[in-house]
């Protein structure tokens, strides 16, 4: 019952996030069951592509809202978060890797094909254990969060912060990018880890499967909502903000800022771990092109588009932009890249608050008229004052 | 257990072995006798200022500046720009290290080999020259921020407000005038209710000593009337150091004036006194 009444509090006055968990509840069921239980000549049939498109879009929404705790939240505008979702994407494909066993292509009992390849004779200390999923699903959150206590408390320490902390982050990805395209670093070098052939003795290209990952995708995008609701309506919350506004003020009255920063990165990097672990199994590779910059630009440029400090907003971004994406690139695929530099400038110039802000607006002009005007709130303050 | 704490204190190893005791005591505070963590005002003095010197790139912003600050005390400091004031306060509360001198909190707590936040939690309260207030935060919102606390991580991740706390706010709230805009985001108030809102906060916190910093800077006349009532109410129970530059609200608050010039204390005194200075006169008043 308290456990209840926790939830209630927590997601009373938020509409947005209302409608975020009852449309991921809504696709729960109807996304698979269309797609398993309905005949493929059926026109409500949805196809495997379709499902596993989606699963992507919610990876892609739970890395939007665990920047959006960041970006939107404590003002750390992070250009490197890629680099955690890759990080969590790697360990869950070390554990697909392992999976794989005696079925590669050069048939080895243990050695994942690249190494082969390469003549290594046995596994690195570093893939021992990923054949157990319990210890690739801890790796999945321990070794982003691990990266980030260390740059963050590092950085945070020292007092980085804005616009130099933006690029250090950056930095951040771009080395793990070039390391992970080593070969001597047996993470598979340039072409990465695929071929996958099931996960937990299931097989990944079977439909049943697919459709538990979109669950799965789908549940871990409501928790992450939820844990980051919790974190942001708590009093921690409220601290994080002010750390925002005004970081100074924060400091004076009592508040070690740097621990409240680095916390919060912490957490963030964890959700995009299994973000990017979740994402792995549905598109059926992971290589170092997931750490380009890039990515990790066009990360903030869904939460812009979204809304920041709304998290739903982030998701909204998350799957708007992508699902542009995705028709673009078919469409027009020349044009892709200058449609999402055009979208950045019209939401940072036009839309600050993103598609939430406007609709917000959009929605305050049509149902104002019930509420009490400024200038008879100024009045009734001015008398108070005397 | 009076046993046991009548042999604690015989044990005390700070009155026992002298190396274990801060090492850079303050000449006025003489002999101490209370261990490093609690504010220690047995003699009267809850600030201790000495021989601070400040330079940025070769400009000296406090050059040799000695102060002590009574318990209770009201402290207005004046100077002309430039003077150090603001530098001052960023010594005391951690945010510059000096170059040379001593800062004492009461007579055991070195305040310049604590942190920001430290010092915060040891009872100083600082206000801003400009009013640095949580603009989307809602005046409740401002004030349970403050509010001392345990303000750990963790805990703060899991606190919520009791019934006492809450009565604490209300009543901080009646005290700046702005209870009835509790549920207002504090970017719709004023620029005077700005200052009164940081002045809340700053009461929030239960410091011992509060270093306002030109709190009357904007403000109407009667806005400056009710600031100054409030700061000489808070006297008393809080020590109050004011920065001003309004000399009308100086005299208006005034038991002690410190004039501050070139980074050292030029005259300490009554306003009398200080106005009657010719030196004062020349660097500041006889303009």
């Amino acid at each position: 019952m308290a456990h209840q009444s926790l939830v209630l509090t927590m997601m009373k006055n938020d509409k947005g996030g209302i409608t975020l968990l009852s449309i991921l509840f809504a696709l729960i069921i109807i996304i698979p069951g269309l797609n398993l239980f309905v005949a493929p000549d059926s026109a409500f049939h949805i196809t495997t592509y379709t499902l596993t498109l989606l699963g992507k879009y919610l990876c892609f929404a739970l890395l939007a809202v665990a920047l959006d705790l960041v970006w939107g939240y404590c003002g750390i505008l992070s250009l490197g978060h890629g680099a955690f979702f890759a990080l969590g994407g790697y360990a869950m494909g070390m554990y697909l890797m392992r999976q794989i066993g005696d079925r590669g292509v050069y048939g080895h009992p243990e050695l994942p094909d690249f190494m082969v390849f390469l003549n290594w004779s046995e596994l690195p200390w570093y893939w021992q254990g990923f054949d157990m999923f319990w210890f690739a699903m801890i790796m999945v959150v321990l070794v982003p969060g691990l990266l980030a206590f260390v740059f963050g408390w590092l950085a945070f320490r020292s007092r980085v912060t804005g616009v130099y902390l933006s690029i250090m982050t950056q930095a951040l990805t771009y080395a793990l990018l070039l390391a992970f395209f080593r070969n001597e670093m047996g993470f598979g070098g340039n072409n990465g880890l695929t071929d996958f052939k099931e996960i937990l003795g299931f097989n990944l290209q079977a439909n049943s499967t697919r459709a538990v990952i979109f669950i799965a995708s789908a549940l871990a995008l409501a928790m992450g909502y939820l844990v980051c609701r919790y974190i942001v309506t708590s009093k921690l919350g409220r601290v994080v903000i002010a750390i925002r506004d005004s970081e100074d003020r924060t400091r004076f009255i009592g508040y070690k800022v740097e621990s409240f920063k680095l916390w919060v990165f912490v957490i963030s990097a964890i959700l995009a771990g299994i973000a990017g672990a979740l994402y792995v199994p549905q598109v059926g590779i992971i290589n170092p092109g997931e750490f380009s910059p890039l990515n990790s630009i066009e990360l903030v440029v869904w939460v812009a588009v979204g809304g920041r400090a709304t998290l739903y907003g982030a998701a909204l971004g998350a799957v708007a932009v992508n699902y542009s994406k995705t028709y673009f690139t078919a469409a027009l695929p020349e044009l892709w890249l200058f449609a999402l530099g055009a979208l950045f400038i019209v939401v940072t110039v036009f839309m600050p608050k993103g598609l939430v802000g406007l609709w917000k607006q959009f929605y305050k002009k049509r149902f104002s008229q019930g509420k009490k005007n400024p200038a008879e709130i100024l009045k009734t303050t001015k008398a108070g004052d005397e | 257990m009076r046993e046991l704490d009548r042999l604690r204190n015989v044990m005390r190893r700070d009155r026992v072995f002298n190396f274990v005791k801060e090492k850079r005591l303050p000449f006025a505070a003489g002999r101490h006798s209370v261990m490093a963590g609690e504010l220690d005002i047995s003699h009267g003095t809850i600030l201790y200022v000495e021989n601070i010197s400040v330079s940025f790139d070769g400009f000296k912003a406090l050059n040799d500046l000695t102060l002590y600050i009574n318990d209770g005390e009201l402290r207005c400091i004046i100077g002309p720009n430039g003077a150090g004031k603001t530098t001052m306060m960023d010594v005391i509360t951690g945010k510059t290290r000096p170059d040379s001198g001593v800062a004492y909190f009461g007579q055991t707590m070195d305040l310049t080999r604590m942190s920001e936040y430290e010092i915060a939690h040891a009872g100083i309260g600082r206000k801003f020259q400009k009013p640095t207030i949580f603009p989307f935060h809602t005046i409740f919102q401002n004030l349970e921020l403050a509010m001392a606390a345990d303000k750990r991580v963790w805990p703060t991740l899991f606190a919520s407000l009791n019934g006492e706390q809450r009565d604490r706010i209300a009543d901080v709230m009646e005290i700046i005038g702005l209870q009835d805009m509790r549920e207002q985001e504090a970017t719709s108030l004023s620029h005077g209710q700005k200052q009164w809102l940081e002045i809340g906060m700053l009461l929030m916190q239960n410091p011992r000593l509060l270093l306002v910093d030109e709190p009357v800077a904007g403000m109407t006349h009667q806005e400056m009337d009710k600031t100054a009532e409030l700061l000489i109410r808070l006297a008393g129970d809080h020590s109050v150091v004011v920065v001003e530059h309004d000399m009308d609200f100086v005299r208006s608050i005034a038991q002690t004036v410190t004039v501050l010039h070139e980074g050292s204390v030029l005259a300490e005194g009554t306003m009398q006194e200080i106005q009657a200075d010719p030196r004062v006169k020349e660097v500041y008043l006889g303009e």
